[in-house]
């Protein structure tokens, strides 16, 4: 079973490691509506997807974040993705699958998935 | 509605991020004996007036202004007092607010935990900012993280980065099932 004298291990080899503390502005949020709404929609593993994603493929530069609800509760659970520079991205009705796509193609590539966006939706 | 306890206890918790805690407390005591499951969720964030707290689990009341409802209080109240259960929420401005749900363990209609790791494992993760101290006990097992303790041990190492977080995800999972053994809660 896993114990504390194991997070002493790790601690120390992660602080070897250059950059991890760097909270700078040129980082990409990626925020999950984590209110009653989302959370009801299914917005949890959406969140736990994003985040093992962005651990399990060593995107540095990414943090992934929860906030309330904005107001459009019936398009949860929503993904809003901040890039320096660029406009925000609002995905709509997102799932855990949906969200792997965000990262493949969204977050990696630089691709907007403009089919699950929030324009997308509305028309 | 939600589909199990844990995820209202997210949902609950997130109140006390909104109210701008620096430390809440979220456990979970299982007592076969007394037929029970307690949850509790308490936080040193901004607290409710009297005012505030009288209409805290009405479905339409929220200070939110984005819309006009606030369901997470009544999803739980209802949850529980629906399994013979009860819920009370305790509040002081400036000091911080306590959230008490009591089930009736073997009652047909409560809800299944769920999944207690996913919950605490988002809530430390998408929070760095804020302390956790989770406490899992069934009958006289129990289990406990503090997310202070682990700070320590870590230094500047953020608790939401690379292995730390898979690590926190294991420990959680592994403690938690120790814990409860073959009961499924």
């Amino acid at each position: 079973m896993k114990s504390l004298e194991e997070l002493k291990a790790i601690r120390d080899r992660m602080q070897g490691q250059l950059g991890i503390r760097n909270e700078s502005n040129d980082k990409t949020r990626i925020v999950v509506g984590m209110a009653t709404c989302g959370i009801a929609s299914g917005a949890r593993p959406v969140l736990t997807t994003l985040s093992d994603a962005v651990l399990s493929k060593g995107l540095k530069n990414v943090s992934v974040v929860q906030t309330g609800c904005i107001g459009l509760c019936q398009y949860e659970p929503i993904v809003e993705v901040f890039e320096p520079g660029k406009e925000k991205v609002t995905y709509v009705k997102m799932t855990p699958e949906k969200a792997l796509d965000i990262i493949d193609q969204h977050i990696i590539r630089g691709q907007i998935v403009s089919e699950y966006t929030i324009t997308a939706i509305q028309g | 509605m939600m589909t199990e306890l844990s995820l209202n206890i997210l949902d609950v918790a997130g109140n006390s991020v909104r109210a701008k805690a620096s430390l809440i407390e979220i456990s979970v005591i299982i007592d076969r004996q007394k037929d029970t499951l307690t949850i509790q969720i308490s936080d040193n964030g901004c607290g409710m007036d009297d005012e505030q707290l009288k209409r805290a689990s009405d479905p339409f009341f929220t200070t939110r202004t984005v819309r006009n409802v606030g369901l997470g209080l009544p999803f739980m109240k209802q949850a529980a007092e629906g399994t013979g259960g009860s819920f009370e929420i305790d509040s002081e401005p400036g000091k911080g607010t306590i959230v008490t749900a009591v089930f009736g363990l073997s009652h047909i209609d409560r809800m299944p935990l769920g999944d207690m790791t996913e919950t605490i494992y988002v809530l430390i993760t998408a929070n760095p900012d804020i302390d956790f101290i989770y406490t899992y006990k069934l009958d006289e097992a129990c289990f406990s993280l503090d997310t202070r303790e682990l700070r320590n041990i870590l230094g500047d190492v953020p608790l939401n980065t690379g292995e730390v977080a898979s690590f926190l995800k294991d420990y959680l999972q592994e403690n938690q099932s120790y814990v409860s053994g073959s009961y499924i809660v």
